[in-house]
Protein backbone atom coordinates (compact mmCIF):
# COMPACT_ATOMS: atom_id res chain seq x y z
CA UNK A 1 0.00 0.00 0.00
CA UNK A 2 1.48 3.42 -0.87
CA UNK A 3 2.44 5.48 2.16
CA UNK A 4 0.41 8.71 2.47
CA UNK A 5 2.72 11.67 2.95
CA UNK A 6 1.91 13.91 5.91
CA UNK A 7 0.66 17.38 5.03
CA UNK A 8 2.46 20.51 6.23
CA UNK A 9 0.41 23.69 6.31
CA UNK A 10 0.19 27.04 7.97
CA UNK A 11 -3.22 27.66 9.58
CA UNK A 12 -5.25 29.75 12.00
CA UNK A 13 -7.07 27.76 14.71
CA UNK A 14 -10.72 28.84 14.50
CA UNK A 15 -12.24 26.68 17.22
CA UNK A 16 -12.03 23.43 19.17
CA UNK A 17 -14.39 20.89 20.64
CA UNK A 18 -13.66 18.04 23.07
CA UNK A 19 -13.25 14.49 21.79
CA UNK A 20 -13.19 11.56 24.22
CA UNK A 21 -11.36 12.00 27.51
CA UNK A 22 -8.14 13.65 26.42
CA UNK A 23 -8.41 14.82 22.80
CA UNK A 24 -9.88 17.78 20.96
CA UNK A 25 -11.04 18.31 17.40
CA UNK A 26 -9.47 21.53 16.11
CA UNK A 27 -10.98 23.46 13.22
CA UNK A 28 -8.05 24.92 11.31
CA UNK A 29 -8.21 27.46 8.49
CA UNK A 30 -5.39 27.08 6.00
CA UNK A 31 -4.63 29.28 2.95
CA UNK A 32 -4.06 26.24 0.74
CA UNK A 33 -6.61 23.79 2.15
CA UNK A 34 -9.40 25.98 3.54
CA UNK A 35 -11.18 24.59 6.58
CA UNK A 36 -9.58 21.45 7.97
CA UNK A 37 -10.81 19.42 10.94
CA UNK A 38 -8.02 17.64 12.78
CA UNK A 39 -7.69 15.72 16.04
CA UNK A 40 -5.18 17.03 18.57
CA UNK A 41 -4.43 13.97 20.65
CA UNK A 42 -3.89 14.21 24.40
CA UNK A 43 -4.20 18.01 24.54
CA UNK A 44 -6.50 17.95 27.58
CA UNK A 45 -3.77 16.37 29.70
CA UNK A 46 -1.77 18.83 31.86
CA UNK A 47 1.63 17.93 30.41
CA UNK A 48 0.60 17.95 26.74
CA UNK A 49 3.29 19.59 24.60
CA UNK A 50 0.77 20.24 21.85
CA UNK A 51 -1.95 21.95 23.91
CA UNK A 52 -0.57 25.50 23.88
CA UNK A 53 0.05 25.38 20.11
CA UNK A 54 -3.51 24.51 19.09
CA UNK A 55 -5.45 27.11 21.08
CA UNK A 56 -8.15 28.94 19.10
CA UNK A 57 -7.21 32.41 17.82
CA UNK A 58 -3.59 31.52 17.21
CA UNK A 59 -1.65 30.92 13.99
CA UNK A 60 0.79 28.11 13.54
CA UNK A 61 2.59 25.65 11.31
CA UNK A 62 0.96 22.23 11.49
CA UNK A 63 1.86 18.70 10.47
CA UNK A 64 -1.25 16.65 9.60
CA UNK A 65 -1.62 12.94 8.96
CA UNK A 66 -4.69 11.56 7.23
CA UNK A 67 -6.68 9.51 9.74
CA UNK A 68 -9.69 7.26 9.06
CA UNK A 69 -12.20 10.13 9.04
CA UNK A 70 -10.33 13.19 10.31
CA UNK A 71 -6.76 14.43 10.03
CA UNK A 72 -4.51 13.99 13.08
CA UNK A 73 -2.17 16.80 14.18
CA UNK A 74 1.31 15.27 14.39
CA UNK A 75 3.16 18.48 15.33
CA UNK A 76 2.49 22.18 15.74
CA UNK A 77 4.57 25.29 16.16
CA UNK A 78 2.98 28.64 17.03
CA UNK A 79 3.72 31.50 14.62
CA UNK A 80 1.38 34.12 16.16
CA UNK A 81 -0.06 33.58 19.65
CA UNK A 82 -1.83 37.01 19.61
CA UNK A 83 -1.79 37.16 23.44
CA UNK A 84 -3.80 40.38 23.58
CA UNK A 85 -6.71 38.63 21.85
CA UNK A 86 -6.86 36.25 24.83
CA UNK A 87 -6.08 38.69 27.64
CA UNK A 88 -8.61 41.36 26.66
CA UNK A 89 -12.20 40.14 26.53
CA UNK A 90 -13.34 42.92 24.12
CA UNK A 91 -10.68 41.98 21.56
CA UNK A 92 -11.43 38.30 22.12
CA UNK A 93 -15.13 38.80 21.42
CA UNK A 94 -14.46 40.61 18.14
CA UNK A 95 -11.89 37.97 17.11
CA UNK A 96 -14.38 35.19 17.84
CA UNK A 97 -17.00 36.91 15.64
CA UNK A 98 -14.48 37.02 12.80
CA UNK A 99 -13.48 33.38 13.34
CA UNK A 100 -17.13 32.29 13.42
CA UNK A 101 -17.79 34.11 10.13
CA UNK A 102 -14.93 32.24 8.46
CA UNK A 103 -15.91 28.94 10.09
CA UNK A 104 -19.49 29.21 8.84
CA UNK A 105 -18.76 30.39 5.33
CA UNK A 106 -15.92 28.12 4.22
CA UNK A 107 -15.91 24.54 3.01
CA UNK A 108 -13.71 21.64 4.06
CA UNK A 109 -10.54 21.26 2.00
CA UNK A 110 -11.18 24.18 -0.40
CA UNK A 111 -8.29 26.65 -0.74
CA UNK A 112 -9.17 30.18 0.40
CA UNK A 113 -5.97 32.22 0.17
CA UNK A 114 -7.52 35.74 -0.02
CA UNK A 115 -9.87 35.08 2.92
CA UNK A 116 -6.97 33.67 4.93
CA UNK A 117 -4.92 36.81 4.31
CA UNK A 118 -7.93 38.98 5.26
CA UNK A 119 -8.42 37.10 8.52
CA UNK A 120 -4.72 37.05 9.38
CA UNK A 121 -4.28 40.77 8.64
CA UNK A 122 -7.41 41.66 10.63
CA UNK A 123 -6.33 39.58 13.65
CA UNK A 124 -2.88 41.25 13.49
CA UNK A 125 -4.57 44.67 13.52
CA UNK A 126 -7.03 43.62 16.24
CA UNK A 127 -4.13 42.51 18.45
CA UNK A 128 -2.64 46.01 18.43
CA UNK A 129 -5.59 48.35 18.01
CA UNK A 130 -7.40 50.32 20.67
CA UNK A 131 -10.62 50.17 18.57
CA UNK A 132 -11.50 46.44 18.35
CA UNK A 133 -15.05 46.96 17.09
CA UNK A 134 -13.80 49.17 14.20
CA UNK A 135 -11.47 46.37 13.06
CA UNK A 136 -14.30 43.84 13.16
CA UNK A 137 -16.60 46.15 11.15
CA UNK A 138 -13.86 46.70 8.55
CA UNK A 139 -13.34 42.93 8.39
CA UNK A 140 -17.10 42.35 7.99
CA UNK A 141 -17.34 44.75 5.02
CA UNK A 142 -14.30 43.18 3.32
CA UNK A 143 -15.65 39.70 4.08
CA UNK A 144 -18.97 40.57 2.40
CA UNK A 145 -17.07 41.95 -0.60
CA UNK A 146 -14.96 38.79 -0.94
CA UNK A 147 -17.88 36.40 -0.53
CA UNK A 148 -19.90 38.08 -3.29
CA UNK A 149 -22.30 39.99 -1.02
CA UNK A 150 -20.62 43.37 -1.60
CA UNK A 151 -23.08 46.08 -0.47
CA UNK A 152 -23.79 48.43 -3.40
CA UNK A 153 -22.71 51.99 -2.53
CA UNK A 154 -22.44 53.66 -5.95
CA UNK A 155 -25.90 53.34 -7.45
CA UNK A 156 -29.39 52.69 -6.09
CA UNK A 157 -30.07 48.93 -5.83
CA UNK A 158 -33.70 49.58 -6.87
CA UNK A 159 -33.65 52.14 -9.72
CA UNK A 160 -29.91 52.23 -10.58
CA UNK A 161 -29.72 56.04 -10.14
CA UNK A 162 -26.28 57.33 -9.10
CA UNK A 163 -26.15 57.90 -5.33
CA UNK A 164 -25.47 61.36 -3.91
CA UNK A 165 -24.24 61.90 -0.36
CA UNK A 166 -27.57 62.88 1.25
CA UNK A 167 -30.96 61.32 1.96
CA UNK A 168 -30.14 57.72 1.03
CA UNK A 169 -31.47 54.57 2.60
CA UNK A 170 -29.94 51.12 3.22
CA UNK A 171 -31.81 48.01 2.13
CA UNK A 172 -29.75 44.98 3.19
CA UNK A 173 -32.24 42.54 1.65
CA UNK A 174 -31.83 44.26 -1.75
CA UNK A 175 -28.04 44.33 -1.48
CA UNK A 176 -27.06 47.90 -0.52
CA UNK A 177 -27.96 51.59 -0.60
CA UNK A 178 -31.07 53.10 -2.19
CA UNK A 179 -31.50 56.64 -3.56
CA UNK A 180 -33.55 59.33 -1.73
CA UNK A 181 -36.56 58.76 -4.05
CA UNK A 182 -36.72 55.01 -3.41
CA UNK A 183 -36.04 55.54 0.32
CA UNK A 184 -38.89 58.05 0.54
CA UNK A 185 -41.10 55.47 -1.15
CA UNK A 186 -40.48 53.28 1.93
CA UNK A 187 -37.48 51.18 0.85
CA UNK A 188 -34.72 50.51 3.41
CA UNK A 189 -33.63 52.08 6.67
CA UNK A 190 -32.19 55.58 6.98
CA UNK A 191 -28.56 55.79 5.84
CA UNK A 192 -27.11 58.98 7.30
CA UNK A 193 -24.62 60.97 5.27
CA UNK A 194 -21.61 60.40 7.64
CA UNK A 195 -22.23 56.62 7.70
CA UNK A 196 -22.60 56.51 3.91
CA UNK A 197 -19.27 58.35 3.54
CA UNK A 198 -17.68 56.08 6.17
CA UNK A 199 -18.81 52.91 4.36
CA UNK A 200 -17.26 54.21 1.12
CA UNK A 201 -14.08 55.20 2.97
CA UNK A 202 -13.84 51.76 4.62
CA UNK A 203 -14.12 50.08 1.23
CA UNK A 204 -11.17 51.94 -0.29
CA UNK A 205 -8.98 52.26 2.84
CA UNK A 206 -6.81 49.97 4.92
CA UNK A 207 -7.94 48.65 8.27
CA UNK A 208 -5.33 50.76 10.05
CA UNK A 209 -6.51 53.94 8.29
CA UNK A 210 -10.13 53.15 9.20
CA UNK A 211 -9.23 52.85 12.91
CA UNK A 212 -7.95 56.47 12.77
CA UNK A 213 -11.37 57.86 11.77
CA UNK A 214 -13.37 59.43 14.60
CA UNK A 215 -16.93 58.18 14.60
CA UNK A 216 -19.74 59.40 16.87
CA UNK A 217 -21.48 56.74 19.00
CA UNK A 218 -24.82 57.04 17.16
CA UNK A 219 -23.06 56.74 13.77
CA UNK A 220 -21.17 53.66 14.99
CA UNK A 221 -24.48 52.13 16.11
CA UNK A 222 -26.07 52.86 12.72
CA UNK A 223 -23.11 51.38 10.84
CA UNK A 224 -23.24 48.32 13.09
CA UNK A 225 -26.94 47.87 12.35
CA UNK A 226 -26.49 48.05 8.55
CA UNK A 227 -23.54 45.66 8.53
CA UNK A 228 -25.33 43.21 10.84
CA UNK A 229 -28.35 43.12 8.52
CA UNK A 230 -26.16 42.56 5.46
CA UNK A 231 -24.31 39.79 7.30
CA UNK A 232 -27.55 38.12 8.35
CA UNK A 233 -28.65 38.16 4.70
CA UNK A 234 -25.36 36.57 3.64
CA UNK A 235 -25.32 33.94 6.41
CA UNK A 236 -29.09 33.40 6.44
CA UNK A 237 -29.04 33.78 10.23
CA UNK A 238 -27.35 35.47 13.19
CA UNK A 239 -23.83 34.90 14.41
CA UNK A 240 -23.93 32.73 17.54
CA UNK A 241 -21.16 34.81 19.14
CA UNK A 242 -23.21 38.03 18.84
CA UNK A 243 -25.24 37.03 21.95
CA UNK A 244 -22.06 37.13 24.02
CA UNK A 245 -21.09 40.51 22.54
CA UNK A 246 -24.45 41.86 23.73
CA UNK A 247 -24.09 40.21 27.16
CA UNK A 248 -20.66 41.79 27.56
CA UNK A 249 -22.04 45.23 26.69
CA UNK A 250 -24.64 44.80 29.44
CA UNK A 251 -22.20 43.28 31.97
CA UNK A 252 -21.34 46.44 33.91
CA UNK A 253 -24.93 47.61 34.27
CA UNK A 254 -25.89 44.05 35.26
CA UNK A 255 -23.23 44.18 38.02
CA UNK A 256 -24.45 47.60 39.22
CA UNK A 257 -28.07 46.44 39.37
CA UNK A 258 -27.06 43.19 41.17
CA UNK A 259 -25.16 45.31 43.72
CA UNK A 260 -28.13 47.63 44.30
CA UNK A 261 -30.52 44.66 44.69
CA UNK A 262 -28.13 43.17 47.25
CA UNK A 263 -27.86 46.52 49.08
CA UNK A 264 -31.68 46.80 49.23
CA UNK A 265 -31.93 43.27 50.58
CA UNK A 266 -29.32 43.94 53.26
CA UNK A 267 -31.10 47.18 54.28
CA UNK A 268 -34.41 45.32 54.55
CA UNK A 269 -32.78 42.64 56.69
CA UNK A 270 -31.25 45.29 58.96
CA UNK A 271 -34.63 47.02 59.33
CA UNK A 272 -36.31 43.72 60.13
CA UNK A 273 -33.63 42.96 62.73
CA UNK A 274 -34.10 46.43 64.30
CA UNK A 275 -37.88 45.86 64.60
CA UNK B 1 -24.03 0.89 16.89
CA UNK B 2 -24.87 -2.09 14.67
CA UNK B 3 -26.35 -5.09 16.46
CA UNK B 4 -24.92 -8.51 15.71
CA UNK B 5 -27.28 -11.51 15.55
CA UNK B 6 -24.64 -13.34 17.65
CA UNK B 7 -25.28 -11.02 20.59
CA UNK B 8 -28.39 -11.50 22.69
CA UNK B 9 -30.67 -8.40 22.58
CA UNK B 10 -30.39 -7.93 26.37
CA UNK B 11 -26.60 -7.81 26.19
CA UNK B 12 -26.73 -5.59 23.11
CA UNK B 13 -28.88 -3.10 25.04
CA UNK B 14 -26.36 -3.07 27.91
CA UNK B 15 -23.49 -2.57 25.45
CA UNK B 16 -25.37 0.33 23.87
CA UNK B 17 -25.99 1.87 27.32
CA UNK B 18 -22.27 1.74 28.19
CA UNK B 19 -21.34 3.07 24.74
CA UNK B 20 -23.39 6.21 25.42
CA UNK B 21 -21.10 7.07 28.38
CA UNK B 22 -18.34 9.63 27.69
CA UNK B 23 -14.99 8.15 26.71
CA UNK B 24 -16.38 4.63 26.20
CA UNK B 25 -15.85 3.25 22.71
CA UNK B 26 -17.60 0.17 21.26
CA UNK B 27 -14.87 -2.27 22.40
CA UNK B 28 -14.77 -0.89 25.96
CA UNK B 29 -18.58 -1.02 26.06
CA UNK B 30 -18.48 -4.71 25.10
CA UNK B 31 -15.83 -5.49 27.74
CA UNK B 32 -17.83 -3.70 30.46
CA UNK B 33 -21.07 -5.44 29.49
CA UNK B 34 -19.48 -8.90 29.57
CA UNK B 35 -17.75 -8.03 32.86
CA UNK B 36 -21.15 -7.23 34.41
CA UNK B 37 -22.56 -10.43 32.90
CA UNK B 38 -19.86 -12.58 34.49
CA UNK B 39 -19.78 -10.71 37.84
CA UNK B 40 -21.70 -12.04 40.88
CA UNK B 41 -25.31 -10.91 41.06
CA UNK B 42 -24.57 -8.81 44.19
CA UNK B 43 -22.02 -6.75 42.27
CA UNK B 44 -24.48 -6.05 39.45
CA UNK B 45 -27.17 -5.12 41.97
CA UNK B 46 -24.79 -2.74 43.78
CA UNK B 47 -24.00 -1.06 40.46
CA UNK B 48 -27.69 -0.71 39.55
CA UNK B 49 -28.48 0.58 43.04
CA UNK B 50 -25.66 3.15 42.91
CA UNK B 51 -26.87 4.39 39.50
CA UNK B 52 -30.43 4.86 40.75
CA UNK B 53 -29.31 6.50 44.01
CA UNK B 54 -27.16 9.04 42.23
CA UNK B 55 -30.20 10.08 40.19
CA UNK B 56 -32.67 10.03 43.09
CA UNK B 57 -30.80 11.54 46.00
CA UNK B 58 -28.42 14.15 44.60
CA UNK B 59 -29.30 17.78 44.03
CA UNK B 60 -27.55 21.12 43.73
CA UNK B 61 -26.49 22.96 46.88
CA UNK B 62 -28.67 26.08 47.08
CA UNK B 63 -25.61 28.20 47.91
CA UNK B 64 -22.59 26.93 45.94
CA UNK B 65 -24.48 24.93 43.25
CA UNK B 66 -22.18 21.94 43.77
CA UNK B 67 -23.73 18.47 43.52
CA UNK B 68 -24.65 17.26 47.00
CA UNK B 69 -26.77 14.79 48.99
CA UNK B 70 -27.84 17.47 51.48
CA UNK B 71 -28.64 21.14 50.96
CA UNK B 72 -26.60 23.12 52.03
CA UNK B 73 -23.58 20.95 51.26
CA UNK B 74 -20.90 19.96 53.79
CA UNK B 75 -18.47 22.64 52.56
CA UNK B 76 -21.02 25.47 52.84
CA UNK B 77 -22.00 24.26 56.35
CA UNK B 78 -18.42 23.93 57.63
CA UNK B 79 -17.91 26.71 60.23
CA UNK B 80 -14.13 26.41 59.92
CA UNK B 81 -14.20 27.54 56.29
CA UNK B 82 -13.96 31.24 55.56
CA UNK B 83 -17.09 32.82 54.09
CA UNK B 84 -15.06 35.81 52.92
CA UNK B 85 -13.49 34.01 49.92
CA UNK B 86 -15.40 32.28 47.13
CA UNK B 87 -13.51 30.21 44.58
CA UNK B 88 -15.49 30.09 41.31
CA UNK B 89 -14.97 26.94 39.22
CA UNK B 90 -16.46 25.58 35.99
CA UNK B 91 -17.39 22.05 37.06
CA UNK B 92 -18.03 20.00 40.24
CA UNK B 93 -14.89 17.95 39.46
CA UNK B 94 -12.84 21.14 39.79
CA UNK B 95 -14.00 21.45 43.42
CA UNK B 96 -12.83 17.87 44.03
CA UNK B 97 -9.42 18.63 42.46
CA UNK B 98 -8.86 21.79 44.55
CA UNK B 99 -10.02 20.01 47.71
CA UNK B 100 -7.57 17.16 47.03
CA UNK B 101 -4.78 19.73 46.84
CA UNK B 102 -5.98 21.31 50.13
CA UNK B 103 -5.07 24.81 48.96
CA UNK B 104 -8.35 26.65 49.55
CA UNK B 105 -10.08 27.03 52.91
CA UNK B 106 -12.90 29.26 51.73
CA UNK B 107 -16.11 28.39 49.90
CA UNK B 108 -16.86 27.53 46.29
CA UNK B 109 -19.27 28.39 43.52
CA UNK B 110 -19.81 25.97 40.61
CA UNK B 111 -20.90 27.54 37.30
CA UNK B 112 -21.66 24.20 35.59
CA UNK B 113 -19.87 25.14 32.40
CA UNK B 114 -17.99 27.96 30.73
CA UNK B 115 -19.00 30.66 28.29
CA UNK B 116 -18.43 29.47 24.72
CA UNK B 117 -19.49 32.29 22.36
CA UNK B 118 -19.06 30.26 19.15
CA UNK B 119 -21.28 27.48 20.53
CA UNK B 120 -23.89 30.00 21.65
CA UNK B 121 -23.30 29.24 25.38
CA UNK B 122 -23.63 32.51 27.27
CA UNK B 123 -23.73 33.65 30.91
CA UNK B 124 -27.48 32.97 31.10
CA UNK B 125 -26.73 29.26 30.60
CA UNK B 126 -24.47 29.16 33.69
CA UNK B 127 -25.06 29.67 37.43
CA UNK B 128 -23.99 33.32 37.22
CA UNK B 129 -27.14 34.86 38.69
CA UNK B 130 -26.79 32.59 41.74
CA UNK B 131 -23.19 33.75 42.17
CA UNK B 132 -24.14 37.43 42.03
CA UNK B 133 -26.85 36.96 44.64
CA UNK B 134 -24.22 35.48 47.01
CA UNK B 135 -21.89 38.43 46.46
CA UNK B 136 -24.43 40.81 47.96
CA UNK B 137 -23.48 39.31 51.33
CA UNK B 138 -21.13 41.78 53.03
CA UNK B 139 -19.02 38.86 54.30
CA UNK B 140 -17.65 38.15 50.80
CA UNK B 141 -14.38 40.03 50.34
CA UNK B 142 -12.71 38.16 47.49
CA UNK B 143 -13.75 36.10 44.48
CA UNK B 144 -11.09 33.77 43.08
CA UNK B 145 -11.71 32.88 39.43
CA UNK B 146 -10.40 29.34 38.87
CA UNK B 147 -11.39 28.88 35.25
CA UNK B 148 -9.43 26.66 32.87
CA UNK B 149 -6.68 28.58 31.03
CA UNK B 150 -8.31 28.19 27.61
CA UNK B 151 -10.49 30.41 25.42
CA UNK B 152 -13.78 29.49 27.13
CA UNK B 153 -12.21 29.98 30.56
CA UNK B 154 -10.83 33.36 29.52
CA UNK B 155 -14.18 34.49 28.11
CA UNK B 156 -15.88 33.42 31.35
CA UNK B 157 -13.28 35.13 33.54
CA UNK B 158 -13.44 38.29 31.38
CA UNK B 159 -17.23 38.47 31.66
CA UNK B 160 -17.32 37.73 35.41
CA UNK B 161 -14.59 40.25 36.20
CA UNK B 162 -16.62 42.92 34.40
CA UNK B 163 -19.86 42.12 36.26
CA UNK B 164 -18.26 41.54 39.69
CA UNK B 165 -15.96 44.54 39.23
CA UNK B 166 -19.07 46.72 39.00
CA UNK B 167 -20.18 45.30 42.38
CA UNK B 168 -16.97 46.46 44.07
CA UNK B 169 -15.79 43.01 45.24
CA UNK B 170 -12.07 42.11 44.99
CA UNK B 171 -11.42 39.68 42.10
CA UNK B 172 -8.36 37.49 41.64
CA UNK B 173 -7.57 34.77 39.12
CA UNK B 174 -5.44 31.68 39.68
CA UNK B 175 -1.97 31.96 38.12
CA UNK B 176 -1.08 30.47 34.72
CA UNK B 177 2.29 29.06 33.81
CA UNK B 178 4.31 25.89 33.48
CA UNK B 179 2.81 22.78 35.10
CA UNK B 180 5.01 20.71 37.44
CA UNK B 181 7.07 18.24 35.40
CA UNK B 182 6.90 20.25 32.15
CA UNK B 183 9.84 21.15 29.89
CA UNK B 184 10.54 24.83 29.22
CA UNK B 185 11.76 24.02 25.69
CA UNK B 186 8.36 22.63 24.69
CA UNK B 187 6.30 25.38 26.30
CA UNK B 188 4.27 27.59 23.99
CA UNK B 189 4.63 31.36 23.79
CA UNK B 190 1.56 32.24 25.86
CA UNK B 191 2.41 29.84 28.68
CA UNK B 192 5.97 31.18 28.91
CA UNK B 193 4.70 34.74 28.80
CA UNK B 194 2.27 34.02 31.66
CA UNK B 195 4.99 32.24 33.64
CA UNK B 196 7.36 35.20 33.22
CA UNK B 197 4.67 37.79 34.02
CA UNK B 198 3.67 35.99 37.22
CA UNK B 199 7.20 35.06 38.36
CA UNK B 200 7.81 35.28 42.12
CA UNK B 201 10.66 36.54 44.22
CA UNK B 202 12.75 33.79 45.84
CA UNK B 203 12.86 34.29 49.60
CA UNK B 204 16.63 34.38 50.19
CA UNK B 205 16.27 34.26 53.98
CA UNK B 206 15.06 30.66 53.70
CA UNK B 207 17.71 28.04 54.34
CA UNK B 208 20.25 30.52 55.76
CA UNK B 209 19.62 29.29 59.30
Amino acid sequence: MPRIRPIRTEAIVLRQRPLGDADRICVLFSPTRGRVEAVAKGVRRPLSKLAGHVEPLSRGQFGLAQGRSLHVITDAQTLDAWPSLHDDVDRMTEALSMAELVDRSTDLDVASGPLYMLLKGSLDELARTSSPSVVRRWFTLRFLDQQGYQPELDECVRCRAALGPEGNGYAAADGGAVCPNCHQAGVGQRLSSPVFRLLRYMRRSSCEATTQVRVAADEAAELERHLRLSLEQALDGRLRSSSFTEALERAESYGHSAASVAADREREEQERAAV
Amino acid sequence: MQRSPATAPTIARLIEAFHRLPGIGPKSAQRLAYHVLRAPRAEAEALAQALLEVKDSTRLCGACQNITDADPCAICLDPDRSASTICVVEEPLDVAAIERAGVHRGRYHVLHGAISPMDGIGPEDLKVRELLSRLGDAAVEEVILAMNPNLEGEATAGYLSRVIGAMGVRITRIAHGLPVGADVEYADERTLRAAMTHRVEIDQSEGQG
